[in-house]
């Protein structure tokens, strides 16, 4: 298996599933639709795939041999530029602990959004084809280890993404998506500040001994490399380390999204149809927490372990802040999209433990509401499908009327309460677990845990205007789900019970890397190793 | 009978119910019958349930069979030394012994419910959540680790939240349950931070670990205050669950599921869980935190006894002395006695769940009807179901050869002692008025549902004796409310076999600087298990308390029975003249303290209007500011626009526009006529001329 | 003064000149435009004759003058041609009002 391009080939198959989709006709509906549908079941198997091939104990994070499935060669070459050297840019994919399970959730998600979009019913032509370069660009984000192939992909996704929005969503999709663009785009352009400013700073040395500027991630957590005059470099003086951290923060809080840079979420979440708002929640979100593991954490450790405090501030006001406005909502989906605000500030909480026992729990918390969030934006879907309406107030006693629906609503809720045998459970216990351990954050960590009577709060209260109480009327034709509908939502319940029960299966994933990334963040670029070089 | 055996046994008993859960709740809907599934399965559990205690009492009366493995591995974390997370399961007296309460009574729940439930909408899926409850229920009871506990607590509160919303058209129905639920949370969110304390100090959730590094005197973060706060704040999960004040408002409001849940949940299941958490954690608890505990559960079980008082609903009344009785358990752990406490918290399962199936048999019979003051003389219609309901208010009176007696004079004689020993003479005063105030307020209940004349004749007329099997687990458990089951002696707990051999108070591991002075712990050399831990001067002190307790019991029981006789049997007191004359007294009692709209107006609200303001907020500020920014964009690139438009695009436009005036002023020469042009030429011609006048 | 000189020719061919060109401005009938072009022609003959014989133009005057008297006879002839046409297409020949070049 070593060898076969397995990388670029999961990463790469939608590309070539948009392109034969390019040349169907657009009357061949059903044809896109499927083609789709098996592009992404190919890269379910892929994952699967690479989930069988993968070794457990190899721990990736910074020592590129410990990577698996790599793919590196040289892409872009520019010799002889005088000021400047050699400019260089590697194709260089790989995975480790901190990567297999979004890949392993990019897919699934992905699959679960195709059958979602089979009730699309316009242009479809032009959407399947957007979707597929959405589902390249989200798994290329999770593999690449070049920063500039990494903002490469992270740009790629947000084309589609604006138009996916803009075509086929809601009444006020124009605004949802340029809000959604712009915001993003806001965030990127910080990003590539901090790429050009760490390429400045840091050298790789090639084989033949010549040093050459480095965009390679790898390359960048090697304090050994930073020149003493770069100026993102540790040895500077200055202090515009700490700003280009705080710089790349902002580029990823904007994507989490971490308060006060939310409020795209809600209106892109409004807007977007079904399918895109389970990507947007499932995959889109867990992007900008990636990024902070993959590369503000290891590249900056320095400024990690100060500002650790502060990252546990936001990820307290996320949960507790999310929760409390969500409790506020009367729109059905504008929870939900709250209510995902609220769950991403656990998995900002686990990563500002820095402990192994939270970091995991960010990692898992992340896979978890992947595919929690999916599966309630789904459920949205589909009262709104036959309702079109998302009022919380303006149903009831739905129970009656379709039991399915309410069986497996009652699993996604109670999914996200964090009821335990359910799989957010482990991740939020695990989180609280590493939060606490640390005496700096315990007392944030205890107000955090309010988050958790909260979101029973909002839930409960949900269901409850929702499905019970006596039938409104007005609903008395509506349908239980169908079996595309049976489809979403039984793969989706089995991995979060699955997961519930046995958390080990994903937690062995990421464990060793996860492990060895705390150990580098606690003794990488301190000020013995940084004066020692 | 081999030790392996034995856990096998019990890990079947625990999953049997899920299996049962499972199949009822995916093929229910094709297949109606499979109900009596579910009743087969609590039967064998029940079955294996009482071989289990057989032989774990028989054959390893003094050692805990352990089994465990190993659920999540983080490994060898950084700075945190390694981590792992076991699942297990502990088998020991008291866990056999609830394993049994737990599926017996779960069992007649199931059978009693055949008949209760038949006709209901959702019958099948009614049976599916009693097995998910009783799974959960067991779980709890089996496990040897805070997770796990909090795992199966938290299934605990789903299952009820689906069992109390069974009947969820009804508003009041899914309130209840949503309420149940989130008021049981906000004592979790205690306990779960309470689990975390000790995790995060001791690496691991087993209660054994845990307490044998208290008793080597390693404590949280060095500090008996953290000790202190990790036992009060575990407790804070029993107060959710077992309905300690303050957040005892839930357990009346789940009166709105089914009568037999009622009985499930409020016996031996639910809330008995809270009680059973506490006596897990006794060993870790600091005097300080045994105060708290006395406090909570002596106030708790005044509070709702003088609420029991005046309520008129059959089940509400239930409730009420369940609260109470409760709070008796819970004080009880916090005097230290533990045995009493755990004692009562099986009688009291078995007396309980005979009064709520009796008062589902009564509500079976009066079609629905839940007010004592439609009802009144069923004892001739419903003989057996009034003589198992009497059986039991005896008991839960605590009048002398019952099982109530015995396990309540123990927990007053255990309050007597403490006030003595530690001068918090407050807690048995409090103690012994509830045990009156039990009494009046049971057979309140007993004389206006069985005695006295029919007050709605109609439907007096249509209730009739329910079937066998319904009054076949009244029978049972009324049975199993006599003395003989637990001692041989009537008048004395501390002769049977239960108090005797099978449950011993656990030795103590907290510190010798903050516990009471009576607690001891068994010394390292001589930590036999099972061995009497208490000092002498507790022991002595106990026997002190032991006849003054009875007598006083006995004494204030009988005045309650007189009284509640006085008032609605012989009619000699008014009881409605007396509710007048203290009308705020007994307003207060009849809206329960004014709580839950006290809760209303303070906490729900509060929590509904802050959100409501940050919500506010959310859109007008934080959205607000990132529109402004977008509007400040495009000001600033109208304005920039404009600039563009006027100043740069101006200097183009005037360089066109000016020549195109000249043009405009040119063009009139234009007129495309030879003969403007001639002129134009002649003149020229004559204006050169006169220029360069060449002549 | 008795004698007549170049002065006299001169005078001659300016008022011809005079005269062709006021009535190329002043009509606007085709024709007479071309009348006046004929007067400006051959005022521009006499004073090429004058010349040839006051002036020292030889006998290239009166060749040139020759040469303006044929190419005025073959213009006269093609544009009272185009005027022939321009008459039959507009049915008139009024030199205003045939512009349709301009738009």
């Amino acid at each position: 298996m070593m060898g076969f391009p397995i990388l670029t080939l999961i990463t790469f198959l939608p590309v070539l599933g948009m392109i034969i989709i390019l040349f169907l006709k657009k009357e061949q509906g059903n044809t896109i639709k499927y083609t789709t549908l098996a592009i992404t079941a190919i890269q379910v198997v892929l994952a699967i795939i690479l989930l069988t091939n993968y070794n457990y104990s190899a721990a990736g994070v910074y020592e590129e041999r410990s990577f698996q499935f790599i793919e590196k060669f040289r892409w872009i070459e520019i010799g002889g530029i005088s000021w400047l050297g050699t400019v260089k840019i590697d194709y260089f994919l790989g995975v480790d602990g901190l990567s297999m399970p979004m890949v392993l959730l990019t897919a699934l998600i992905s699959f679960i959004a195709a059958i979602s979009s089979l009730n699309i019913n316009h242009s479809l032509k032009g959407y399947f084809a957007l979707f597929l370069l959405l589902d390249t660009g989200m798994m290329g984000v999770f593999v690449a280890l070049d920063f500039f192939l990494f903002y490469i992909f992270w740009e790629l996704m947000l084309l589609p993404m604006y138009f996916l929005i803009g075509i086929w969503g809601g009444p006020r999709k124009e605004y949802a998506a340029i809000k959604f663009f712009i915001y993003t785009l806001f965030g990127s352009i910080f990003i590539l500040l901090v790429m050009i400013g760490l390429y400045f700073s840091a050298t790789e040395t090639l084989a033949d001994g010549t040093k050459v500027f480095t965009f390679d991630l790898l390359q960048l957590m090697n304090s050994g490399n930073y020149t003493a005059d770069g100026i993102l470099s540790p040895l500077n003086p200055n202090n515009l380390r700490f700003v280009a951290y705080l710089a790349l923060f902002v580029g990823f809080a904007i994507k989490i999204p971490m308060f006060p840079f939310h409020t795209w979420l809600p209106d892109a979440h409004v807007e977007a149809p079904t399918p895109i708002s389970v990507i947007l929640a499932g995959v889109l979100l867990k992007m900008g927490t990636y990024g902070i593991l993959r590369i503000s954490y290891p590249i900056f450790p320095d400024i990690t372990r100060d500002l650790m405090w502060w990252i546990a501030i936001f990820g307290m006001v996320n949960i507790i802040y999310g929760a409390f406005v969500a409790l506020a909502q009367k729109d059905f989906k504008k929870l939900i999209a709250y209510s995902s605000v609220s769950h991403m500030g656990y998995v900002l909480l686990g990563m500002a433990s820095l402990t192994s026992t939270g970091v995991n729990g960010a990692i898992f918390q992340m896979f978890n509401h992947g595919t929690i969030t999916a599966m309630l934006f789904l459920i949205v879907g589909v009262v709104y499908d036959r309702a079109h309406t998302r009022g919380l107030d303006d149903f009831g006693g739905l129970a009656l009327q379709m039991p399915a629906y309410t069986g497996f609503v009652t699993v996604a809720f109670f999914a996200t309460i964090g009821l335990p045998s359910m799989s957010g459970f482990i991740s939020e216990a695990l989180v609280f677990v590493g939060a606490f351990g640390v005496d700096s954050i315990r007392v944030i960590t205890m107000i955090s845990a309010l988050g958790i009577l909260l979101g029973a709060g909002y839930m409960l209260w949900t269901l409850q205007r929702i499905f019970f109480g006596p039938l409104n009327q007005k609903w008395a034709t509506l349908k239980d789900i169908d079996s595309r509908e049976y489809a979403m939502f039984i793969p989706l319940t089995i991995i979060i019970i699955f997961l519930g029960v046995y958390p080990s299966a994903m937690l062995d994933i990421m464990n060793t890397s996860v492990n060895t990334l705390v150990n580098f963040l606690h003794n990488n670029f301190t000020v013995s190793s940084i004066s020692g070089l | 009978m081999t030790e392996s055996v034995l856990s096998t046994l019990s890990l079947i008993i625990l999953f049997l119910p899920l299996l049962g859960f499972t199949v009822v709740i995916l093929l229910g809907k094709r297949f109606p019958k499979l109900y009596l599934f579910e009743v087969a399965i609590l039967t064998i559990a029940f079955i294996l349930s009482v071989v289990v205690m057989y032989s774990k009492l028989a054959y390893y009366l003094n050692s805990d069979i352990i089994s465990s493995f190993n659920w999540i591995t983080i490994g060898a974390a950084p700075l945190a030394g390694v981590i792992n997370i076991e699942l297990g399961i502990k088998i020991d007296n008291v866990t056999v012994i609830m394993l049994f309460v737990v599926n017996l009574i779960s069992m007649l729940v199931h059978i009693f419910s055949i008949e209760y439930m038949h006709g209901d909408q959702r019958y099948t899926r009614y049976f599916a959540n009693l097995g998910l409850f009783t799974f959960s229920m067991l779980g709890i009871v089996l496990t040897h680790n805070l997770l796990m506990m909090y795992i199966f607590w938290e299934l605990v509160g789903l299952s009820s939240y689906l069992l109390i919303g069974h009947w969820y058209e009804k508003k009041s129905a899914a309130d209840a349950a949503k309420k149940a639920f989130i008021v049981n949370r906000i004592g979790d969110i205690g306990m779960f931070i309470g689990i975390l304390i000790l995790f995060t100090h001791y690496k691991t959730f087993t209660f054994d670990t845990i307490f044998a590094q208290i008793s080597q005197g390693n404590i949280p973060f060095n500090s008996e205050a953290w000790l202190t706060a990790a036992g009060i704040l575990v407790f804070m999960g029993a107060v959710g669950k077992s309905a300690q004040f303050p957040l005892h408002v839930w357990l009346p409001d789940a009166m709105e599921g089914p009568t037999p849940v009622s009985a499930l949940i409020h016996a031996a299941t639910m809330v008995a869980a809270g009680v059973y958490l506490v006596t897990r954690i006794f060993v870790m608890l600091t005097a300080d935190a045994m105060l708290v505990i006395a406090v909570v559960g002596a106030f708790t079980s005044l509070v709702a006894a003088t609420i029991a008082l005046t309520q008129n609903d059959i089940k509400k009344v239930l409730a009420y002395s369940t609260v109470s009785q409760l709070g008796y358990m819970i004080m009880s752990l916090g005097v230290g006695a533990y045995v009493f406490a755990f004692f009562h918290l099986v009688t009291h399962a078995f007396f309980k769940a005979c009064l709520f199936l009796g008062a589902g048999s009564v509500i079976h019979a009066m079609h629905h009807e839940q007010d004592i003051r439609n009802m009144g003389g069923l004892r001739k219609k419903l003989p057996l179901t009034y003589a198992t309901f009497l059986i039991s208010t005896i008991a839960i009176s605590g009048i002398p050869l019952t099982s109530g007696f015995l396990s309540k004079d123990g927990i007053l004689a255990g309050t007597l002692a403490f006030g003595k020993l530690t001068g918090h003479w407050l807690i048995p005063i409090m103690g012994f008025t509830v045990a009156a105030m039990t009494a009046f307020y049971m057979f309140r209940l007993v004389i206006m549902t069985f005695h006295g004349e029919p007050r709605d004749h109609h439907k007096y007329d249509h209730a009739h004796e329910s079937p066998w099997v319904m009054v076949g687990p009244l029978v049972v458990l009324a049975a199993l409310s006599i003395f003989i089951w637990y001692t041989p002696n009537p008048l004395s707990p501390d002769a049977g076999w239960f108090m005797k051999e099978w449950v011993k108070t656990p030795s103590t591991v907290v510190p010798e600087s903050s516990r009471f002075e009576f607690m001891q712990s068994a010394s390292h050399e001589t930590e036999v298990h099972g061995e009497v831990v208490h000092s002498p001067l507790y022991t002595e002190t106990m026997h002190w308390a032991h006849y003054p307790a009875m007598g006083m019991s006995i004494l204030l029981a009988g005045l309650g029975i007189l009284f509640a006789f006085l008032f609605y049997q012989w009619k000699k007191i008014n009881a409605d003249n007396l509710a007048t004359k203290i009308k705020p007294l007994y307003n207060f009692s009849l809206n329960k303290w004014y709580l839950d709209e006290a809760y209303d107006a303070t906490a729900i609200s509060g929590t509904l209007n802050f959100s409501k303001i940050l919500s506010w907020f959310d859109n007008k500020i934080v959205d607000g500011a990132v529109n402004g920014a977008a509007w400040l964009g495009r000001f600033i690139s109208s304005l920039s626009g404009l600039f563009d438009t006027f100043v740069v695009d101006g200097l183009v436009n005037f360089t066109a526009f000016f020549s195109g005036f000249i043009g405009l002023a040119f063009r009139k020469l234009q007129t495309g006529k030879v003969q403007t042009y001639i002129v134009f030429v002649v003149f020229a011609v004559i204006i050169l001329l006169l220029f360069f006048k060449p002549f | 003064m008795a004698q007549v000189g170049l002065t006299h020719f001169l005078v001659v061919s300016s008022i011809l000149f005079s005269l062709g060109i006021y009535g190329i401005i002043t009509r606007k009938n085709a024709v007479m435009v071309l009348m006046g072009i004929e007067l400006i022609l051959n005022s521009a003959n006499i004073n090429f004759v004058a010349f040839s014989k006051y002036g020292n133009l030889g006998i290239n005057g009166q060749i040139v003058a020759l040469f303006v008297i044929v190419l005025a006879a073959a213009e006269a002839a093609i544009a009272l041609a185009i005027v022939l046409n321009i008459y039959k297409t507009y049915a008139n020949v009024n030199v205003d009002e045939i512009d349709h070049l301009k738009d």
